[in-house]
């Protein structure tokens, strides 16, 4: 937590955890191209300096809140890296039991507050989570975490706005990759010195190098420290870069590769792990072990997240609602009250007409007929097929 | 027992939760120095302080967002929104994460928020303050949904929605904020989610009354009981978010007709989806097709007699209630 440069035992921590963000995201990456992985894979690769440099600057009781670029923030807290990877294979033992997905990791334990896929959208949380530390009368600060493209939204302006009215403990960080998705920075912000976004809503800016750790840790101390004192609200502008596309779905066509090698250039890792060395830190030979430990960490979360078994059919309908004197199961379509509401549980034969329809459906388009269209008078179109089959597994559940 | 109107006691509510749990707090729109634009929260400032009663900027995706993030980490937040046209502004923070939260977090996160708003038309307020949109909450797995008719009613299920650990969508009605009842002093009474209110008991035909027309419902069984000897049983399913359907497959099933009055729009709306449910559940029990009244299909016009036309009013229900008896042409 001190600023400056860090104590050695410091410094080996934030590079070998740097390090196990590269190695799991990079296998997460070969898992996504393996099928492992579905949905959208967002990798957080060149970020992890802003990301360990950041999250250092915190105390185990502060709240720390991020977006769908999420996997670093859950392993920087403290996350087993085995509940990451299974729940990127959508398995039970991932940290959100395999119902959110890459985008949705989570650990309350850990006081990471979770990944939202909807861009801007953790910001109104994160100054709600500020509010109930201000409540409860605690020191707590709420580090909030979010990329360029999110400083266009309205929550952007009106969190800001309301957080800085209230006093509220956040530090809002933007992680500037330069690119909103696709749209370069200059070309999706009229401002693009975002920390100066806050300005006009009453909240002052800081900057950060994101490429650099030492740099990132410094500047969000200081952040972290006048928010904990004064209780208002900074922003700090971390400026970074993603050197792989925005998801594994991403050609790249709005950059140059040459763009993209100037960045790599000034890698966070190799370059933290050379200070380290030069400064005598550490030597090549415990360099290599940290390197070699996180690779052996990710296989292990690898193996891991292929034994964890998949959600059974039987779950489907868990954590819909927390269950209580008012709420006794997940209403699908017919539930009720009293006795008539249990917990849904699959009627016999109920798993076989799920993906009916849709098979059919499949079935009917290869054999060229003209499956997706009812005969006139039918009543029915595609959506109609689904729906009726979604109607009869709700009967099924009562 | 006491009289009290709708809106007393939805602020009696209020009062005895903040007063009862100290991780009850509210926010909202001029509820605090202002009183709240309809003056439910009308002395909760003066008597409880800036700290639980807050008057916030108009940013309806933040205040509901601040409550998401306030109750993920231990408060009860109340939060009102000015009308239920301002909840739109809104849908980001209440579809994709007060309801999802709990579920694409593997249940470790829980969500236990109140938002509560009023919806209606009546008061010529026009096509952006006065339409009513509870099908649209009703649609979202994860949230709870109340539309209460009574000050009763208010009073008790917006108690059990603040005690509830759920995100309830509390949807009240501008018309109905001075209503007269009879409301329970004790502080214990709740009113719980999915358990229905027959209004009226009845043998001829089902009459569902959502929100403010389960009072529109009563007055067109007055009318059905006096002028046509038609006896019709009114049922106010209180919530949707649980449904209490039990209570209304086995009036159906008594009764054999049903007409389902709502004040929204018909596509897609209450009326469809409880007929639907009816349907597939109750044919067998059917005399007549499931008659819907609704409100037209039409953004709300600012003329007083385009507005009137445009809201359902006890003749058109008594008209339906005919129809499904084979008497008269029906409501269409």
């Amino acid at each position: 937590m001190q600023k400056g440069p860090p104590e050695p035992e410091q410094a080996r921590e934030w590079l070998s955890m740097m390090t196990l963000i590269r190695r799991f995201e990079e296998r997460a990456g070969e898992m996504y191209a393996r099928a492992k992985v579905g949905g959208f894979l967002h990798l957080s690769i060149g970020e992890e300096a802003s990301i360990v440099g950041s999250a250092r600057a915190l105390r185990d009781s502060d709240y720390l809140i991020s977006t769908y670029r999420s996997h670093g923030h859950a392993l920087v807290r403290g996350t087993p890296p085995e509940n990451v990877m299974a729940e990127l294979f959508g398995r039970v033992g991932g940290c959100s039991h395999g119902h959110g997905g890459s985008m949705h990791m989570f650990d309350g334990a850990r006081r990471f507050m979770g990944g939202y896929g909807i861009v801007g959208g953790n910001l109104p949380i994160a100054a709600g989570i500020a509010l109930a530390s201000d409540y409860k009368q605690t020191d707590e600060v709420t580090l909030c975490v979010f990329g360029d493209g999110a400083c266009n939204q309205g929550t952007f302006g009106e969190t800001l706005n309301l957080a800085a009215l209230w006093r509220l403990p956040v530090v809002f960080m933007v992680t500037n990759n330069q690119f909103g998705m696709g749209t370069a920075l200059s070309r999706h912000s009229a401002v693009t010195d975002l920390g100066r976004k806050g300005e006009s809503l009453g909240v002052a800016g800081m900057r950060c190098d994101g490429m650099n750790v030492v740099d990132t840790h410094a500047v969000l101390c200081e952040a972290v420290s006048r928010v904990r004192a004064e209780r208002r609200p900074l922003l700090v502008e971390a400026v970074t870069y993603r050197f792989r596309g925005h998801s594994m779905a991403d050609p790249e066509e709005y950059r140059t590769r040459e763009e993209v090698a100037r960045w790599r250039e000034r890698d966070p890792i190799p370059a933290f792990g050379e200070l380290l060395v030069a400064e005598g830190v550490i030597d090549e030979r415990e360099r290599e072990q940290i390197d070699a430990r996180a690779v052996a960490r990710v296989d292990e979360a690898v193996a891991f997240a292929e034994r964890s078994p998949a959600p059974g059919a039987e779950s489907l309908y868990d954590d819909v609602y927390v269950l209580g004197k008012q709420v006794h199961g997940s209403y699908s379509l017919d539930t009720t009250h009293g006795d008539a509401s249990t917990p849904h549980e699959p009627g016999a034969g109920e798993e076989a007409a799920q993906g009916e329809v849709p098979r059919q459906l499949t079935d009917a388009l290869a054999a060229g007929e003209d499956g997706g269209r009812p005969a006139a008078g039918d009543g029915g179109e595609l959506a109609g097929g689904g729906a009726a089959a979604g109607s009869r597994r709700a009967r099924g559940s009562g | 027992m006491a009289e009290m109107r709708y809106r007393e006691a939805l602020g009696a509510a209020l009062a005895e939760e903040l007063e009862r749990d100290e991780r009850v707090l509210l926010m909202g729109e001029d509820i605090g120095v202002f009183g709240g634009a309809f003056k439910v929260t009308a002395g909760l400032l003066e008597r409880f302080g800036e700290r639980r009663v807050r008057d916030t900027p108009i940013s309806e995706n933040t205040i509901v967002g601040v409550g998401v993030g306030a109750a993920m980490t231990g408060l009860r937040p109340v939060v009102e929104l000015m009308t239920i046209n301002f909840s739109l502004l809104a849908f980001d923070q209440i579809v994709n994460h007060a309801a999802a939260i709990h579920y694409m977090f593997g249940g470790q996160a829980t969500v236990p928020l109140v938002v509560r708003m009023p919806q209606g038309a009546g008061h010529q307020l026009g096509p952006t303050h006065s339409h009513c949109l509870e099908a649209m909450f009703m649609h979202v797995p994860g949230l709870l949904v109340a539309v209460p008719s009574t000050p009763a009613d208010a009073k008790g299920l917006l108690k059990s929605a603040i005690r509830d650990d759920n995100p309830v969508i509390f949807i009240e009605h501008e018309s109905l904020y001075g209503v007269r009842g009879e409301v329970a002093d004790d502080p214990e009474a709740l009113v719980r989610f999915g358990h229905a209110r027959v209004a009226r008991e009845g043998s001829d035909v089902t009459i569902v009354g959502v929100s403010r027309m389960a009072q529109t419902a009563e007055r067109a069984a007055r009318t059905l009981a006096h002028e046509h000897g038609v006896e019709a049983e009114v049922i106010d399913p209180r919530t949707l978010r649980p449904l209490d359907l039990d209570t209304i497959l086995a009036s159906v099933r008594r009764t054999n007709r049903c007409v389902i009055v709502e004040e929204g729009w018909p596509h897609g709306g209450v009326g469809a989806n409880l007929a639907a449910l009816i349907g597939e559940q109750a044919f067998d029990h059917l005399d007549a097709p499931v008659e819907r009244v609704s409100g037209a299909d039409v953004p709300m016009p600012y003329a007083k007699p385009l507005e009137d036309l445009a809201y359902p009013h006890a003749a058109q229900v008594v008209h339906a209630a005919l129809a499904t008896t084979g008497q008269g042409a029906g409501a269409r």
